[in-house]
């Protein structure tokens, strides 16, 4: 049901993934992940390894935080995140490559895994994981299964239905079999019977790698899906794998299911058993007019300026954009001093030519956004409820349903800023919800 | 002939006697009793719907009055005491009188493109742009220029300045209902007395960074350096949050802090422009930024004593 | 530097637009013009060119001097509005004068009234015909007869001397034995208004929609179907009396009515299931009509009445919800 195709211009699937070097100062956000930000546990001053932990989780929806470099603390204080807004942040001046001992750091891979799902769940937390999709949902809450429920399936989402993004697909080339090792890690955390990879017939390289590495291992199955934007929203990637489908309002776990990204199964890898945490990110650096595109390993903290100056120089002079994300639902950022946080999946070059709206025209209820809406809600009814401030008649029309993909806006003749109106209204609907409550 | 133009008028007549009964039988049957004095007070009240009472409308405010049989804590932002008082007539109580307040805009920047950090192509509103980003100027805390407020507005007070592509409320027409304060997802209106003559001192800025940080943003930032907390004599200023706030129940409008502010963020408007306090001690700040924010600063000021 | 760019998701965006979406619709109208031009003689090419001159200078007077808005000629809706205002009437020279009266009130009442294109609840091309049916009956049913071959009539317009009758007024008044035959319907070789003549000409053009994904299947299918089967069930009842099927959907405005004017996006509903219903309306309105009513042709006022309960439509026919 619903989707679109856009185009998919993965024109950096062949940038081997590099390490992407170290700067001389990196700026660690204390808000890494969905929920409250992390409370830092060093001083000024303070010297820090690679891998060591700077700032805890005290809330029950957060996530540690440790140092990806090692060198000095200069300061902790707030610092502007790409969009602008100042958030807390420890600043640290880089000295030399020093990691924790504790940390695994020789090629070998290491296959076997004595833990118990507990102790599996509790070193996740202790290593910060998060979900790298998008939404960098604190990993141990999601695989900490929750009294009376019961996961079945695990699903791996390789699909990476957005287009340009090529992290998930050369992690599944150079990574398959840690990828591997990290879905049978997780299968034990959650002790369920198989685990299902979801991978867009697209990409028939990753596909016949992951078929041949998964025919190794136990339960686990490499299911080739139909090419179709947005096959990799977890709703949708839920329905086409299990054919359930999840409830308005309800969580995947109500389903029986747990998604994770493919490459938060190799920070899991990296993590269980090699003791690394999670201060590195597969970033795409991709766009149609720059000179080169790349695939970089990144610690976390290290600006988006100083990624664009090493991998590609200067931003062309036509750019319109500077996306964090895929372009349908990733964002724009303006402040490149900004620093990268766990999850950013790419620095993505769009050009003013496609990156600047056309002008809005009347909706000439052509309904391509009805049949665009994969959740098959009315997007153009929305529009006019939303400028009519009727929230209330928003919210029985199941505006809370979107899952904010895009596929109105993108299929959108008119170039109604469709998505811009659902989110708005989605806000004040919630805003009113809890108004009610009260 | 005649027999015609009888059965004509007897038919008619007929008809005419049988639907009148059935009005008023169906007029009885849903005959909604209501206190008359609702009907006077909805007459008397303005009529805008703005809201600024905190009621769905002036209908349902004029219900909330007779229900309440009183005017302890209603009031009609909009219509004044003059309203206040015609209700209070209808109602037999007295009324409070209130000081009349009018909107301020506590921003210092200028959205005509020479501060921009980055560029805004989306929704316009400033609720949604808020929601993705710190602005076009870099500042989290100001005026998006989207114009929310402007939207919000029912009685053509409040416009955005073209040249600035700021919010500008016209006093003469501003009747301090709120609905533009309420309309801003920042903050940035508020709603102060309006003060003797309309003279009003405030600090021109809402952001609550770290001196430093609020510096680097805008140059008109309120640094929270305190000093203007020190020199009032009247304690009506006070330094919370990196961020200081002229309480306008007790300020008496001296400007002393004006003169004292190092990156004039207070602004004091509708006063003489010959007095010298102010002038020099704001001039060499005033300077650095762009003429355009200065400009409309200055204007209203002589415009509006002319008046006076 | 330049300043970067910021909104909301998604940053990319189809290369859809309404602009396009109107060209694609004349260029889909191209060959029913070259069928009417062949069979029909210039008078065909020049009402087509008065009514599509007329109506873009109604909506360029209208919205530069009334609404005091910028143009929207460019988006070519009132060049399809033109078009298929003249597809709907005769090719002959009275047609001249009367199609520009037409042109204004399709565009003038049908459209701009309402507040320009994607606001007007009725096909604004049907409103002129309507409105032109009505008002000269007799003109707007004074049918010129096809050329004997395809290039015979391609010369100077003629005088109208020589009138054909359409299929439908044929049955309405000689009843089923003296219509004509299948494949001349289906060429066009047939009496009728300028467009409406070849169901071939209109499958090329409603193919070409179909691959571009202006139109989708489900209102001409339902329409076509319902046509279809409907007047099938009463032929079957009585043969004489009533036009076989074939023939039904054949001749008249059907095929062009199914296929460009009830599939016009802004007056048919949003979901699939609304198009299916709101073509089965279309397709038992228009038999009923011809069957039952004044007018030996009912397309027109089934698509107008048909029109009128798309919004009950769209309220009523919701797409399927992903998350119950």
């Amino acid at each position: 049901m619903g989707g679109v195709h856009p185009e998919e211009n993965k024109i950096s699937t062949q940038a081997v993934i590099e390490p992407f070097p170290v700067p001389e100062k990196v700026v660690v956000l204390m808000n890494q992940h969905l929920g409250a930000p992390a409370t830092p546990i060093v001083n000024k001053g303070d010297k820090v390894k690679v891998g060591q932990l700077i700032a805890e989780a005290k809330a029950f929806m957060c996530a540690n935080i440790h140092s990806p470099v090692s060198g000095t603390v200069s300061k902790i204080d707030v610092c502007k995140d790409p969009f602008g807004v100042s958030k807390p942040a420890i600043y640290i001046d880089v000295e030399g490559d020093e990691w924790m001992e504790t940390i695994d750091r020789t090629p070998d891979i290491k296959r076997e895994c004595t833990l118990t799902p507990q102790e599996i769940v509790a070193k996740l937390k202790d290593m910060g994981i998060v979900g790298l999709g998008g939404a960098t949902f604190p990993a141990h809450i999601k695989y900490n299964v929750p009294e009376g429920k019961k996961a079945e399936y695990l699903i791996i989402n390789a699909v990476e239905c957005e287009p340009y993004l090529t992290s998930d697909h050369r992690v599944m080339m150079e990574h398959a079999e840690e990828i591997c090792i990290g879905v049978s890690i997780l299968r034990k955390a959650l002790g369920v019977p198989n685990a299902y990879i979801g991978i867009e017939n697209n990409k028939p390289e990753p596909i016949a790698v992951m078929k041949a590495m998964a025919s190794k291992f136990e339960g686990i199955i490499v299911e080739p899906l139909k090419v179709r934007y947005p096959q990799g929203a977890e709703k949708q990637l839920i329905n086409a794998i299990t054919g359930r489908r999840v409830p308005s309002g309800k969580l995947p776990i109500d389903v029986g299911c747990v998604v994770s990204n493919v490459g938060t199964t190799f920070a899991v890898y990296e993590a269980i058993q090699k003791n690394k945490p999670l201060i590195e990110n597969i970033l795409t650096v991709t766009g149609k007019k720059i000179p080169s595109q790349h695939n970089y390993q990144v610690r976390i903290g290290i600006s988006y300026g100083d990624i664009i100056k090493h991998s590609i120089g200067e931003l062309p002079a036509t750019t319109g954009k500077v996306i964090s994300g895929g372009p349908m639902m990733g964002k724009a950022i303006y402040n490149l001093d900004g620093p990268t946080v766990k999850g950013a999946a790419s620095v993505l070059v769009i050009d003013e030519s496609e990156a600047i709206r056309d002008k809005e025209s009347n909706c000439i209820r052509c309904g391509k956004c009805v049949s665009a809406c994969p959740m098959g809600l009315e997007p153009y009814y929305f529009s006019g409820l939303v400028r009519n401030e009727r929230f209330a008649e928003a919210k029985d029309r199941n505006i809370l349903d979107c899952i904010e993909c895009g596929c109105c806006f993108f299929s959108c003749p008119a170039n109604k800023p469709l998505l811009d109106e659902i989110r708005m209204g989605k806000n004040k609907v919630r805003a009113m919800m809890a108004a009610q409550k009260k | 002939m005649t027999k015609l133009i009888l059965l004509a008028v007897l038919v008619l007549g007929v008809i005419g006697a049988i639907f009148a009964v059935v009005l008023y039988i169906v007029a009885q049957k849903f005959k909604v009793d209501e206190d008359p004095k609702i009907d006077e007070i909805a007459e008397v009240l303005p009529g805008a719907n703005c809201g600024g009472c905190g009621k769905a409308g002036c209908r349902a405010m004029a219900e909330a009055f007779v229900k309440q049989g009183n005017m302890d804590g209603l009031r009609c932002p909009a219509g004044c005491d003059a309203v206040a008082q015609k209700v209070a007539e209808i109602l037999g109580c007295t009324a409070e009188a209130a000081e009349p307040q009018v909107a301020v805009v506590r921003c210092g920047t200028c959205h005509n493109g020479s501060l921009n950090k980055s560029q805004y192509d989306g929704l316009q509103d400033c609720a949604f742009a808020s929601s993705l980003y710190a602005g076009a100027n870099g500042c989290a805390f100001g005026c998006l220029g989207l114009g929310n407020c402007a939207k919000a507005c029912q009685f053509e007070a409040l416009h955005m300045d073209p040249e600035t592509g700021m919010p500008t409320v016209d006093e003469d027409k501003c009747i301090g209902c709120g609905a533009c304060a309420k309309a801003c997802p920042r903050g940035v209106i508020e709603l102060r007395n309006k003060g003797k003559n309309n003279r009003r001192v405030y600090v021109n800025c809402v952001n609550t960074e770290k001196g430093a940080n609020a510096r680097k943003t805008c140059d008109n930032a309120c640094i929270g350096c305190g000093k203007c907390e020190k020199v009032c004599p009247f304690g009506a200023v006070h330094v919370e949050n990196n961020l200081a706030y002229i309480d306008y129940n007790l300020c008496k409008a001296c400007r002393k802090c004006v003169a004292e502010c190092p990156v004039g963020a207070i602004k004091a408007v509708n006063f003489p422009p010959k007095k010298e306090v102010a002038a020099p001690a704001a001039e060499p700040v005033a300077a650095p930024a762009p003429e355009s924010v200065a400009a409309p600063v200055a204007e209203p000021v002589k415009s509006e004593t002319t008046q006076n | 530097m330049k300043l970067l760019n910021v909104s909301g998701s998604p940053h990319v965006h189809s290369d859809e637009s309404t602009k396009k979406i109107m060209w694609r619709v004349n260029i889909a109208l191209i060959p029913m013009l070259l069928v009417a031009i062949a069979f029909f003689g210039l008078n065909a090419l020049l009402v087509s060119l008065v009514s599509v001159a007329c109506c873009v200078l109604f909506q360029w007077l209208i919205e530069k001097f009334i609404l005091k808005v910028p143009s929207t000629i460019c988006d070519g809706s009132a060049v399809v509005t033109g078009l298929l205002l003249a597809f709907n009437v005769p090719a002959t020279r009275e047609m001249f004068w009367i199609v520009a009266i037409g042109a204004l009130v399709a565009i003038g009442i049908g459209k701009m009234s309402f507040g320009g294109l994607g606001k007007n609840p009725f096909n604004p091309a049907l409103v002129g015909r309507v409105f032109l049916l009505i008002s000269f009956p007799v003109q707007m049913t004074t049918w010129p007869k096809p050329g004997e071959n395809l290039f015979s009539m391609v010369s100077v317009p003629t005088t109208d001397a020589t009138t054909g009758a359409t299929p439908l007024g044929i049955l309405k008044e000689n009843g089923t034995d003296a219509l004509p035959q299948v494949w001349d319907m289906l060429l066009g070789h047939i009496g009728g208004s300028l467009g409406e003549v070849s169901a071939i000409a209109i499958l090329i053009g409603a193919i070409y929609l179909l691959c571009k994904k202006v139109i989708s299947w489900h209102i001409p299918v339902a329409f076509i179907g319902t046509a279809f089967v409907f007047s099938g069930i009463l032929w079957l009842i009585d043969p004489t009396a009533y036009m076989n099927p074939v023939y039904s959907i054949l001749s008249g405005g059907l095929m062009l009515g199914a296929c460009f004017m009830a599939t016009d996006m802004v007056t048919s509903p949003m979901a699939k299931s609304g198009q299916l219903l709101f073509g089965f309306g279309c397709g038992l309105l228009t038999i009923i009509i011809r069957t039952w009513g004044a007018y030996p042709e009912g397309v027109s006022f089934a698509i107008l009445l048909m029109n009128a309960v798309t919004p009950l439509i769209n309220r009523w026919c919701k797409p399927a919800r992903f998350a119950k």
